[in-house]
């Protein structure tokens, strides 16, 4: 049974271009962490140093998932997820709190977020399961009982933490997942129902602070010192970048801290700011390159798993992308969701580029076996 | 094709229809969504992005108004009268606040703010108004000051600011004079905004007085820091310093020393004393009783005080000098006779006979003296203020050459002394006369102007400036308050140098002669005016008893046994030296009763004050 294996014909497939835009896409964040970071005092390394550091890691695990059989992942996905779901709760009962929300677990010297290894285990899980259980007509409500359960349980437990964020990535990539691969019209109609009926329960079940963005998201002037006041000072700094930016370490709103959570949530707005739309151009086109590359490698794949796998995947950065920036741009309400490879965030980073990797492995393996 | 691993049920193909279609939405999905993302960046950055440019420089700059402080008013020999003292007020930036309720439990605690107020004042700034200071207290104690220094680091979001607040060293001294500073209200805003002066809500302007009139020089140019801030409104740098250039410093004609004197005499009285330099115009105190405290309108004066002072029928706000009407009695005499004299209707040796009263067409009118006085020439009816040889005098000249020759002293018309609302005075005329009351003139209107009764009306400071002109030889001044004006580093911006309307047409002669004659009034034996009399100095001046319209009823009573309201005003104008006069003192006492018992005696003392501090200043 092939493990690492090296090839002429992996090689060959090998996506050098993909690769190298993630490599530039960790450089970019690197960069602009450095700038948002810039008047940020920290005990001990600089946040764009401990940022380097994990690009590093993040590259070398992209490069060793690449190189492995992705259909390892297959065999280990289910234990992977319950060891996920074992991490989440012992995080609930016993983890650290930087921002009074139970995210964090150490690992050693390592923070860790477990919630970033929820997502990746919970794509493996549902890759398998519907792998496994493939109906190439649809599901049937019954049948997509197991699946549903497999991403509600994480869900409430990051719902929990309370991380609304990662819960609602949780819920995007899982449904985008179950969508993909497709429910029967009648079994559709009576989840749409039940969901619509769940919108008032998560309300009451949201945090105050939680309640408070989404209000003031439709009313940001209503409380301009809370997520108002951020989203607009985030608007500000989006805006005033204009065609060119104002350069690199010249944006007031950054550098003056007129931005919240500027290295990590809102690191997409310093980019904004400092590089002008032709930055931001540049960015979303880095993105739809890799999202693209992912559904072309996604319809390609010698087999279900490695599609179902990559659309996952995919999923998972193109939600996450999109929700971050449309919350940055005042599009949508102040949810904290990092953007990936831009924000500051081992565990985000590592996850992310382990992912690039998976995908890159699929690419590279369509023409095998 | 089969998968290798694993017991599949169903083939997976790559290039099966059934595979394809599932990727047809994914793709729409993406490309929908990132070009609403690419739209909404195209319209923050290239459509509103001047926009937000501008707003990102407002977000970091912070233009901090640096208050000029107002000129300072001081006294002929620099002393202060008006000056600015430290005012502290607080200001609440809500971005600044952290927890806008712990913020606001906190000043409702120090500052004693109502928390309804306070909510509504927060509720006002919603919107555009965010970044906006708010002020909460104006003026606070040094209580407070302290208390909010001391929990600075506690309350974020409040802060103390200074302003420059008019003060008056001297309490009331010369506050009809110095006028008074309040706040701008909606209407002179507007007018001074149409004339390009840059006032705004808020600002402090003279309203009357010095303070209103020399409004233009006394305010200074405020400045602007222009301080770079981070989010949290912590000063970074100064930017940009414009700097506040203070008002100019006004000089006045006024001695302190005689103002304050002159105050005091008046303490508890009714009425007026103003002092004259009859040389060159030149005000030396200007008094007036009741008066006010003018720095309760800098503090913001509260609706019941400012009803207070408007109803009060002692009027304190008024500057009698300058708009108190008052019929001159027989000090209006000295110009009869001047006119009489010019007119060559009689010389001084011209006598009459004084019966006690004289009757003009159906009516008796009495002399002062009800035995009468005799013989009279000119000198003795003015020192012993006859009536009728001036009735007589009045007959002669007639109202048409009586009313030209009180004109020409200045009367009825305003002074020139520019200090706003000056009232005019009457100098009334058969015309006059006709249009008002719609009754001809009749000969015992004639008679009564001449001994100053009757319709006739003015002004101390009018009164004043006659007598001036008559004991300057002739030479109509006009009242100067202002000497000059400084700028803050004392350059000169203006000097005002005494100016002379006009002169009398009266020749120097006659002058002298009514210059002699009202000397006589205080010196002589006699005389009405003997309460005036200082050792060792030439007093001159003359006693006038304005009467107030009264019932029959106290007809013959002694002026002690009247209601005061109805007891006459009292008068006396003078100058010393006669001649060569340097001095000039009105003094006038509402219903003092006789002007030679009332006002002679604060004339003697304001012209002793005089001539004391004049000695005291050579002596340095």
């Amino acid at each position: 049974m092939p493990t690492i294996t090296f090839d002429r014909r992996l090689a060959q497939s090998f996506e050098f271009i993909f690769a190298g835009i993630v490599i530039l896409l960790i450089s970019a964040g690197i960069l602009n962490l450095y700038s948002a970071a810039l008047n940020i005092k920290t005990t001990g390394t600089a946040i764009y140093m401990k940022q380097i550091t994990w690009g590093l890691t993040g590259i070398a695990c992209m490069v060793v998932f690449a190189l492995l059989d992705y259909r390892i992942i297959q065999r280990v996905s289910y234990p992977v997820y319950a060891l996920s779901l074992a991490i989440l709760i012992i995080t609930l009962l016993y983890g650290k709190a930087p921002t009074g929300a139970t995210r964090w677990i150490d690992v050693g010297p390592l923070s860790f977020q477990p919630s970033e290894l929820t997502k990746l285990s919970l794509i493996m899980v549902l890759a398998r399961y519907f792998d496994e259980h493939w109906r190439p007509e649809g599901f049937g409500l019954g049948e997509l009982i197991i699946p549903l359960c497999t991403i509600v349980a994480p869900f409430f437990l990051v719902m929990k933490q309370p991380d609304l964020g990662t819960a609602l990535m949780i819920f995007f990539i899982g449904l985008s997942m179950v969508f993909f691969a497709r429910i029967r019209p009648g079994s559709l109609l009576i989840l749409l129902t039940g969901f619509c009926a769940l919108i008032p329960l998560s309300w009451y079940m949201m945090k105050g602070y939680q309640k408070r963005r989404i209000v003031s998201f439709f009313n940001p002037m209503k409380d301009p010192q809370g997520s108002g006041y951020h989203q607009l000072q985030s608007k500000i700094a989006v805006g005033s970048g204009r065609f060119f930016g104002k350069g690199f370490l010249k944006g007031t709103q950054t550098q003056l801290h007129f931005l919240p959570e500027q290295h990590t949530d809102f690191a997409f707005s310093v980019w904004a700011e400092e590089w002008g739309f032709l930055g931001t151009t540049l960015l979303l086109a880095a993105f739809v390159y890799l999202l693209f590359k992912g559904l072309e490698i996604a319809a390609h794949a010698r087999d279900r798993f490695g599609m179902l796998l990559t659309v996952g995947i995919v999923a998972h950065i193109f939600w996450q992308m999109t929700i971050n920036i449309g919350m940055v741009t005042g599009l949508l309400p102040v949810v904290g969701i990092p953007l990936p490879f831009i924000s500051y965030g081992g565990s985000s980073l590592v996850t992310t580029c382990t992912e690039m990797g998976l995908i890159l492995s699929v690419g590279m393996r369509r023409h095998l076996f | 094709m089969y998968l290798l691993d694993g017991d599949r049920l169903v083939p997976h193909d790559p290039e099966s229809k059934e595979v394809r279609s599932r990727f047809w939405s994914p793709y729409i999905l993406i490309i929908v969504l990132l070009s609403a993302l690419f739209v909404r960046l195209w319209y923050l950055q290239i459509v509103k992005g001047k926009e937000y440019e501008y707003t990102s420089r407002m977000n970091r700059i912070r233009t901090v108004k640096v208050p000029a402080p107002r000129g300072m008013i001081l006294d002929r020999k620099g002393r202060i009268i008006a000056d600015n003292i430290p005012s502290y007020s607080a200001y609440l930036f809500l971005e600044d606040a952290e927890d806008i309720a712990v913020t606001l439990g906190k000043v409702e605690e120090i500052l004693g703010i109502g928390h309804e107020e306070l909510s509504a004042l927060v509720e006002s700034a919603r919107g555009l108004q965010f970044f906006k200071p708010l002020l909460l207290k104006k003026d606070i104690s040094w209580k407070e000051l302290a208390m909010l220094e001391v929990q600075k680091n506690t309350i974020p979001g409040v802060r103390v600011e200074w302003e420059p607040r008019r003060s008056y060293s001297n309490g009331s001294a010369a506050s009809h004079l110095i006028g008074y500073v309040a706040e701008i209200d909606a209407l002179e805003l507007k007018s001074l905004r149409e004339k390009g002066d840059h006032y705004r809500m808020g600002d402090f302007i003279g309203k009357s007085g010095i303070e209103g009139k020399m409004e233009l020089y006394l305010r200074g140019d405020d400045g602007a820091l222009m301080k770079k801030v981070d989010a949290y409104g912590r000063d970074l740098e100064v930017r940009e310093e414009i700097p506040a250039y203070p008002g100019k410093n006004i000089f006045l004609s006024i001695d302190i020393d005689l103002q304050l004197f002159a105050e005091r005499l008046l303490r508890g009285k009714n009425g007026s004393i103003i002092a004259m330099d009859p040389r060159t115009g030149e005000i030396l105190a200007m008094a007036n009783s009741p008066s006010f405290d003018p720095s309760i309108f800098a503090q913001g004066i509260s609706p019941e005080t400012w009803q207070n002072l408007v109803s009060d029928p002692s009027h304190p706000l008024e500057n009698k000098a300058l708009r108190g009407f008052y019929p001159p009695g027989s000090t209006f005499k000295a110009i009869v006779a001047a006119a009489a004299l010019q007119e060559k209707l009689i010389t001084p040796e011209t006598t009459f006979n004084c019966p006690g009263g004289i009757r003009v067409g159906r009516r008796i009118f009495r002399c002062c003296k009800r035995s009468g006085h005799g013989e009279v020439d000119l000198r003795k009816a003015i020192v012993r203020s006859c009536d009728v040889y001036f009735y007589k005098l009045g007959q002669m000249l007639g109202i048409t050459r009586l009313a030209s020759y009180a004109r020409s002293f200045g009367l009825g018309s305003s002074t020139g002394i520019g200090l706003g609302k000056e009232k005019t005075g009457l100098v009334p005329t058969p015309e006059w006369k006709l249009a008002q009351t719609a009754t001809p003139w009749k000969e015992g209107d004639t008679v009564l102007t001449a001994i100053g009764q009757g319709f006739i009306l003015l002004t101390p400071l009018q009164l004043l400036n006659a007598f001036s002109t008559i004991a300057n030889g002739g030479k109509l001044m006009r009242p100067l308050v202002v000497k000059k004006i400084e700028y803050f580093d004392r350059k000169p911006v203006e000097e005002f140098s005494p100016d002379v309307l006009g002169m009398v047409n009266v020749n120097k002669e006659y002058l002298e002669f009514v210059q002699e004659a009202l000397a006589g009034v205080v010196n002589e034996k006699g005389g009405t005016g003997g309460a005036a009399r200082l050792e060792g100095l030439d007093v001159a001046g003359k006693t006038g008893t304005a009467q107030v319209v009264r019932t029959r009823l106290y007809e013959g009573f002694p002026e002690s046994e009247i209601p005061e309201e109805f007891r006459d005003h009292a008068w006396f104008v003078s100058f010393a030296p006669a001649k060569n006069a340097e001095i000039a003192v009105v003094a006038l006492v509402e219903h003092g009763g006789t002007g030679g018992s009332a006002a002679a005696p604060l004339a003697r003392e304001m012209i002793r004050r005089y001539f004391e501090i004049k000695d005291a200043d050579n002596n340095l």
